[in-house]
Formats: structure tokens, sequence, C-alpha cells
């Protein structure tokens, strides 16, 4: 396990990749939620972790969970609506997971208390067109591949991601049955979900940290014809 | 659309500031925009808070004071306030003898209030939580899953506000805000739409000679647009869908509300209760208490709701017990 100084910078650099990530999509997302939601998700994320991200020298000598939950924290104030208890309320319940410092297997507890506390949060199930269809296939498999196929987190990571990326193209052909776009009921059907799309988002970048700070690259393409079972 | 305001963005900060300065015994908390009774914490006492989008005023903080509400948070116009500020609510009224939050039911609200006792709780504060959802027009609104929390809330407010001013214990005075909202109808309707500061244009569009039935406290679509009819024919269509759902009995005793959306005249507010009671009599239902009054308004809309609370020796008491507010006095 990397010391706990290297844990912290790379938690400050995935914040600083996600903040800026999600300021380069956040038309992209405004676009998607204008279709079923109310055109305010790309705003809101890119505001929410903005202001995380311009934390960094106040978080500059925290312990890494006590980041994690600051972050947290701070979406709670600032992205407003209900993404500002699902995403950061979540980040804050699950940053406990971390007391022990970020290792493969509390980093497969976090994700599984970020996951419960968002289903439990926003009561949506698998199918119902919400940033939890994006989420299960990626917190399983991340679990999957570290606790039984024991991979490298690093390879784990990125099965996620992919599994998060079908998750979003599984959103498009079902119709909404959380949130706001569930009062469109059958016009929400052709449209992918913005939650789902940012949570997406966030995962390539928490790789794309991964891969700086676990020595290593993984190959996309190889990554993603494995992923869905083409290599054979 | 003309309103006396001096920018959309500062409408709640300068309310704020205003209400304070019409009464001083509330205080703002620092950097926020909470409300507490100014004795806050009350040594001794469970604390009642409560909070919401603005935009229904005198609801949230008009009912801070002796008797009612320890706290009351504003969001927004017609958003949820953030977590954090309501955490900082729970944990600046909090005694040690913990909080009851009151919460409307609509999906942002909840999941604030959620997340607020859960971070009070990580501080050692016990938090307990009511729902209301007492509109019984929709079953699943714009903002909701289930049914929204409208003007019946008010009496969640006053009874358990009245329990915890007695010495209930905070189990005590969340079985009396659950046995309110177990026992509170309401129905709504409206002649016009509201105007939002930032929008500055109606929220939705209204026939001159229409009116929409089962509206929300936000602007959002009620059951049906009707041709507009008499205050009759309105009170008698809120309240048949109200005593419907409530299933009274011959011989039951209640506590009506005719709450005014905010556009309103008084008159037009009596004319309904005129109506709704005498509606009550044929029925052989008892009123023991009448309320008329804007209690929660939806900014300058032209409608009305009304609730009917069916009520027993405990609720009575409850509701006739004092209570000093900026919007609502009870004497012995």
């Amino acid at each position: 396990m990397a010391d706990a100084e290297t844990q912290r910078e790379a938690v400050l650099d995935a914040l600083d990749n996600v903040a800026e990530r999600l300021a380069e999509e956040k038309e992209y997302l405004t676009d998607l939620d204008s279709a079923i939601g109310d055109a305010d998700h790309g705003a809101n994320m890119e505001r929410g972790f903005g202001k995380a991200a311009d934390k960094r020298d106040e978080f500059a000598e925290m312990e890494p969970n006590e980041v994690v939950k600051n972050v947290g924290t701070t979406l709670i104030s600032n992205v407003g609506g209900a993404s500002g208890p699902l995403y950061g309320g979540s980040i804050m319940f699950a940053s406990q997971e971390l007391e022990g410092g970020i290792t493969a297997e509390t980093s497969v507890a976090f994700a599984e208390a970020y996951l419960d506390k968002v289903k439990d949060r926003g009561g949506a199930q698998v199918g119902a067109k919400t940033m939890v269809d994006a989420l299960v296939p990626a917190v399983h498999t991340y679990k999957k591949s570290i606790e039984q196929d024991d991979l490298p987190p690093l390879e784990a990571l990125a099965k996620a991601v992919d599994a998060a990326e079908r998750g979003v193209a599984f959103t498009v052909p079902i119709k909404a049955m959380k949130g706001r776009a569930s009062f469109l009921d059958w016009r929400s059907v052709g449209h992918q979900d913005p939650g789902a799309t940012s949570t997406l988002f966030i995962l390539e970048e928490l790789l794309e940290t991964a891969e700086e700070y676990l020595d290593g690259e993984v190959d996309r393409d190889a990554r993603a014809e494995d992923a869905v079972g083409r290599a054979e | 659309m003309k309103k006396l305001i001096n920018e959309p963005g500062a409408v709640v900060d300068e309310m704020l500031d205003g209400m304070v300065a019409a009464h001083p015994e509330l205080r703002r908390l620092d950097g926020t925009n909470v409300l507490v009774r100014g004795d806050a914490p009350v040594d001794g006492k469970v604390a009642v808070v409560s909070g919401g989008g603005s935009g229904h005023e005198p609801t949230h903080a008009g009912y801070l004071g002796e008797g009612m509400l320890d706290g009351a948070a504003a969001g927004e116009v017609f958003t949820s306030p953030t977590a954090d500020q309501l955490n900082e609510m729970i944990q600046a009224t909090d005694a040690g003898e913990g909080v009851l939050c009151v919460v409307k039911n609509y999906e942002g609200d909840v999941m604030n209030f959620d997340t607020a006792a859960e971070m009070a709780a990580m501080e050692g504060v016990e938090v307990e939580q009511v729902v209301v959802n007492d509109d019984v027009a929709v079953e699943d609104s714009l903002y909701t899953s289930g049914r929204r929390g409208v003007a019946g809330t008010i009496f969640v407010h006053k009874c358990a506000g009245a329990k915890a001013a007695a010495g209930g214990d905070l189990e005590a005075v969340t079985a009396v805000a659950e046995k309110v909202v177990d026992n509170v109808r309401t129905m709504g309707m409206a002649l016009t739409s509201c105007v939002t500061p930032e929008k500055g244009e109606p929220t939705f569009d209204l026939g001159e000679d229409e009116i929409e039935l089962g509206i929300g406290i936000h602007g959002e679509p009620g059951t049906e647009r009707a041709d507009i009819m008499s205050a009759d024919e309105i009170t008698e269509h809120l309240t048949e869908n109200v005593l419907d759902d409530l299933e009274l009995d011959e011989g039951e005793e209640v506590v009506t509300m005719v709450n005014g959306m905010g556009g309103t005249p008084l008159s037009e507010l009596y004319i309904v209760n005129r109506k709704l009671q005498s509606i009550l009599d044929d029925r052989g239902i008892e009123t023991w208490d009448a309320w008329v009054g804007d209690y929660m308004t939806s900014l300058d809309m032209m409608g009305c709701s009304v609730s009917v609370l069916r009520v027993d020796d405990e609720l009575k008491e409850l509701l006739g017990a004092p209570a000093e507010t900026p919007g609502l006095t009870v004497t012995e």
C-alpha cells in the first residue's frame, strides 16, 4: 500500500481530473438532462466538483479518507436538488470504509457502501433508468475482479469502467421508473440517462488517475473487446 | 411581470434579513438560510424543526417560536435546502433531548433531510423524521413519489410543537406528529399560476375562464383543468375528495383549514369556509375549530386548499395549547 501522502495526492488528482472532465462535459450532460429532466445536471455537477477541487489547499493536510469525506460534504452543499444527497451524501457515507487507508480491499468496501447508499436514498433498482444502472455493473464487476479473480486493482477498475459503459447504454432503450424522467413515462424511452452518464465519466477519470499512480496502462481497445466477449 | 424585489438571486437572503428585523426573537445562523428561535437550544425540550423551499410564507420560519418550531431552513424558491444547512439547524436546536424533523413529501426535501439526519447522527444527535403527505389530489407528481405534503403540515407543526413544549420525549413527539399525518387530508385548486422571481413569468398557462383542480404548492399540475365554477361548487369538489379519503363517521370531530395560496383575498377564503362548514354539518361531522388564512402559500398564486384533520382529545388539547409565532398565535 502506498503511504498516506501518496494516497492523498492520488485522491486530489482524481478530484481535479473529475472536476475538469465534468466541466468539459457540462453541455453534453445538460443536453441529456434537457430531454428527460430539468436541464440542470451539467451545471450542478460542474459547480459541485469545481467547488471541491477549489479546496485542494484546504485538503492538503488531511488523511485520504478525510479528503474523500470533505468532497462529499462539499457536493452536498453545492450540487443542490436530489443529486447533492445522492452523489455527495453517498461519498460522505462511504468514506468511512477508507479510514484504514486505500487498499484493494477497502476500495471494494467503499464502492459497495457507495452503491448501497445511492440505492437506499434514491430507492431505485437496476432498470429504472438511473445512475444505478451504471453503478451496479461497475461495482459488481470490480468486487468480483478483486475478490474472486485476484486481478490487480488497475485491471479491476478498467473492467468496472467497461461494465459502467454498458450500463449507460442500457439506459437508452428503457423507460424511466424513478426520478423526474419517470413522469415522461414512455417518452423517456430512447434517451440516455444523465446520472448514469456522469457516473461513467467519474469512473473513467478514476481509472485515468489510477493509471498514473498504479504504474500501468490498460489497452482500451483490447479491454473493450474482452468486456463484450468478442475476443474469442 | 412586476415584482417587489431587488434582484431575483437575492430574494431569500433579503426576505430572511427582513424577517429577523421584524421578529427580533428569531435568530439567523451565520452563513446559512436557517432561522431558529432566539433561545435555541431550549433546555430540556425536544426540538421540532422543518424546512423546504421558499415561496410558501409564512411557512416555514413563520412558525418559529414557543409551542411550535425551534428551527426552519429556507431553500431557494421552490427548491429544497441543502443537507449541510439542515444539519446545522439540527445541531443548533438540539438541547440533548433529540430533534424531530417535519418533512413534506418531495424527493429533494426527503433526500436532503435523510442526509442531514445521517450527518447529525454522526455527531451524536438523536434525530427522528416524519414525512407529511396529506394531498389527496395525486399519487405521484412532478416532484414526488406518493402523495405531496401540503398545508396539513401546519397541523403537524402545531401538535408536535405543543407536545414538545409540554415535555414529551422524542418518541412521544414523533408519535403525535405521525398521528396528525395519519388523520389529515388536503386538496387545493388554483385560479391563476404563480410567478417565480427567477423566471418572472407564470409557471404554467391557465386560461381566463379556467381553473386547475388538485394543484400543488409549486404550480405543478393538478388532476384536472376545469371551466371556472362558483365558490360553492369548488368547495364542494375539494371537500368531497378530502372527506372521501379520510372516511369520517358521523359524529366525529374535526379541525378544518381553508388555506389561501397567496393571491386570494381573505373575504373569498371565508366564502369557501362558509360552504365547507355547511357540507360538514350536512354530514353530521362536528367542527371543533376552523382555521382560515394564508398558512402555506404558493407565492402569488390565486386559489386555496381545504384541509380536514380528524381530532381526538389528545389532538384537541395540543391544538389548543398556547403558541406564539409570527404566523400563528394561540392563547389560553
